[in-house]
Parts: structure tokens; C-alpha cells; sequence
């Protein structure tokens, strides 16, 4: 798991933190799944789920537990992060759906 | 199969628990079974309900109405700990005395049932939706795994209440006298626990924002997706990384129902003195 995270990381252009950040859920796949904010500020993900089901974003680094029904959006509050990386992964369907948030 | 059997056992844990502490802290109750029964329907039938509306309740409160949904729920069960833990300290000893006799004074535990029913209610509640949504779509998935992913979660649901069977029998273990002091201190631990998961989603929220810098970090220690970090974290409210404000809450918790508990217990001997001279 932590190598897809990995291989996720290289593929994926990031989506850089300044307002909200835009992320879907399509497939059960997050895009983008590399989030880049500013550390030690607080930023929030917007989370589009575009599938027929509900998933979890569920990050213990993050400390988030969010349910985000089918074809809904989720407001998601991050506190100031210290520098680092801290991976979430929708938890009903987490063999695909992974990603991570980088704060620098 | 495995993740729904990982999901649902994870769940059931974290209501089996509280469920078994319920249970060892009423033993000898009458009518105890019924209550606890009714709380778990409820729980159930709640857990279907919030999963059912699920969309309409995450977008109330411009978006984070899960998260104070979830506070309040878990701030509910709080009061109604402290109310059963303060209540028992008044008579928890007599209680204890007359277990054997099992007399009509043991009666009067009923009063707490409520409380304690509630309680459980909560916590199905609470587990029991996330379980709801998850096996929902699998069902609507449909298809050859639905079958799998069912016994994954039937697996996970026995083996869940095995744990909290043993965590239960564990406690029954302990000698009648200290069996109420060690429920009320489970229970306090627990009530504690509660209230800082509920500030922390005040925080997620964005409802509260004071003290939510990290204060320690002991994930290289514990950690809280372990399954060891969600046993404790259900038992004592454990976090990995606690912030200010949960901490604060935490503590708050304990002082006040240990402070309840010494009041309540404290002015009756005297009246009784009163009353003699």
C-alpha cells in the first residue's frame, strides 16, 4: 500500500494549497491524490465524491473520519500541519482510493 | 471480503466495549438485559436512519454537520456516564452489599438503566451507521462479491462480539465489592474519552478553535489505527498525537465527575449523623 502511495505521489501533479483545494472521487480514486498545503496553516479539501457510493476519508495522521455519501461534497477542515507527510485513503474502498496530503 | 470483515469488526469492537462495560457495571440489576437489548435496537434502527440521510446531515451546519451531529451524540452519552457514575457512588455500596440477597432496594439500579441504555443506544448508533453506509454499498453493488463481502462483515460481527464477550467476562472476574469500583473508573476514563473525540470534531468542524496544537505525539509508541491504539482509544480515549483543547476536555471530564462523585457521596453520612444527635 505504501508503494502505490509512493507511485501515486510520482505520478500525480499536485494541487497547491491557497482557498480551498478541489478534489474528486471518481472510481474510488481521489484526483488529485497528492495535495500540497502550507505547513503550519490550517487549509481545507473540498471533497467531490462523483461515485454511486459513500466512502470514508479517513486519515489517522490527519485525524479526519469523514463520511462523504454518493454524488455529494464534504467540506474538509485540515488544522495547521507541521511539515510532513500525512497519507488519507477512503476507507469503504482502500485498495484504490489513496492519497496524501504534503505540508512544506 | 477482508475489508468489510476489518471495517465491521472494528466497529462492533468499539460498541462491544462500551456494551461490556455497561453490562459489568450493571450486574445484578434487574431488568438490565431489557435495557441493553432496547438500546442496541435502537441503536440499529437509528444507524439505518442516519445512513439513510446521510447526505442531508453531513451538509447541515454549512457542511459540517457530521462532525456536530457526532459531537452532540457523543457529548449525550458523556452527561449520561457522569449521571450513572454519580449515581452509583450514592449507592453503588449498598447495591453492592445486597448483590447476593438481590433484595427490592437492588430495584432502584433501574433509575440508572436509562442513562446507561442510552448510552449504549449512542455508541450502536454511532458504529452501527458507518457499517450501514459500508454494507450499503456493497449490497447496491451487487454482483458474485456482495456474497463475500457479507460474510466478511458476519465474521467481523462474531468476531467483534467475541472480544467484547471476553472483555466482559474479564471484568465479572473481578470480586463483587471492587467490581463497582472498577466499572466507575472505566467509566469515567471512558466519559473522558468521549468528550475529547467530541472536541476534536468540534474541531474538524471548524465549531471550536482554541489549543489545537499538538501537545505530545507517542505514534511511535501506539498507534491509533493499530488495533491496539482502537482498544485503548475506545477504553481510555488514547490518541496518538492529542491537542491542547482534548486534553483540557479530557481532563475536565475526570475532575468533574470524581468532584460529583465525592458530593454526592460525601453529604449523606453527615445527615445521617444529624438526624442521630
Amino acid at each position: 500500500m505504501k508503494r502505490l502511495a509512493l507511485a501515486l505521489t510520482l505520478i500525480a501533479t499536485p494541487a497547491f494549497a491557497d482557498g480551498p483545494i478541489e478534489v474528486h472521487l471518481k472510481n474510488h480514486k481521489f484526483t488529485p491524490s497528492v495535495i500540497k498545503v502550507k505547513a503550519n496553516k490550517p487549509s481545507m479539501i473540498i471533497l467531490y465524491n462523483d461515485d454511486d457510493m459513500a466512502d470514508e476519508f479517513d486519515s489517522s495522521s490527519l485525524k479526519i473520519e469523514r463520511v462523504v455519501p454518493g454524488h455529494a461534497k464534504a467540506n474538509i477542515r485540515i488544522r495547521a500541519l507541521a511539515p510532513g507527510k500525512y497519507p488519507f485513503m477512503g476507507e469503504f474502498f482502500s485498495k484504490t482510493a489513496q492519497g496524501v496530503v504534503i505540508a512544506e | 471480503m477482508i475489508s468489510s470483515l476489518i471495517i465491521v469488526f472494528r466497529e462492533v469492537i468499539e460498541a462491544g466495549l462500551i456494551i461490556g462495560i455497561v453490562l459489568a457495571a450493571t450486574t445484578g440489576v434487574p431488568g438490565r438485559e431489557r435495557a441493553v437489548t432496547m438500546g442496541v435496537l435502537a441503536g440499529v434502527l437509528g444507524a439505518c436512519l442516519v445512513a439513510g440521510f446521510a447526505g442531508e446531515l453531513a451538509n447541515l451546519f454549512q457542511g459540517s454537520g457530521q462532525e456536530f451531529f457526532n459531537a452532540t451524540i457523543l457529548l449525550l452519552a458523556v452527561a449520561m456516564l457522569t449521571w450513572h457514575n454519580v449515581w452509583m457512588a450514592s449507592h453503588g455500596r449498598e447495591m453492592a452489599r445486597e448483590l447476593k440477597a438481590a433484595g427490592h432496594q437492588v430495584r432502584t439500579g433501574e433509575r440508572t438503566l436509562t442513562a446507561l441504555s442510552i448510552v449504549v443506544g449512542v455508541a450502536v448508533l454511532r458504529e452501527g451507521s458507518e457499517v450501514v453506509l459500508f454494507l450499503y454499498g456493497i449490497a447496491a453493488q451487487g454482483g458474485t462479491s456482495a456474497a463475500g463481502m457479507m460474510a466478511g462483515g458476519g465474521l467481523g460481527l462474531a468476531g467483534g462480539a467475541v472480544v467484547s464477550a471476553l472483555m466482559y467476562f474479564g471484568l465479572l472476574k473481578v470480586p463483587a465489592g471492587k467490581l463497582f469500583q472498577v466499572t466507575s473508573w472505566l467509566i469515567t476514563l471512558l466519559a473522558a474519552g468521549m468528550a475529547a473525540q467530541a472536541v476534536l470534531l468540534l474541531q474538524n468542524g471548524g465549531l471550536l478553535e482554541v489549543f489545537t496544537g499538538t501537545v505530545w505525539d507517542t505514534s511511535w509508541l501506539i498507534r491509533d489505527d493499530s488495533i491496539t491504539g482502537k482498544l485503548l482509544h475506545t477504553l481510555i480515549g488514547y490518541s496518538e498525537a492529542p491537542n491542547g483543547a482534548q486534553l483540557l476536555a479530557y481532563g475536565a471530564t475526570v475532575v468533574m465527575i470524581l468532584v460529583l462523585m465525592r458530593l454526592v457521596n460525601a453529604p449523606a453520612p453527615k445527615q445521617a449523623k444529624a438526624k442521630h444527635a
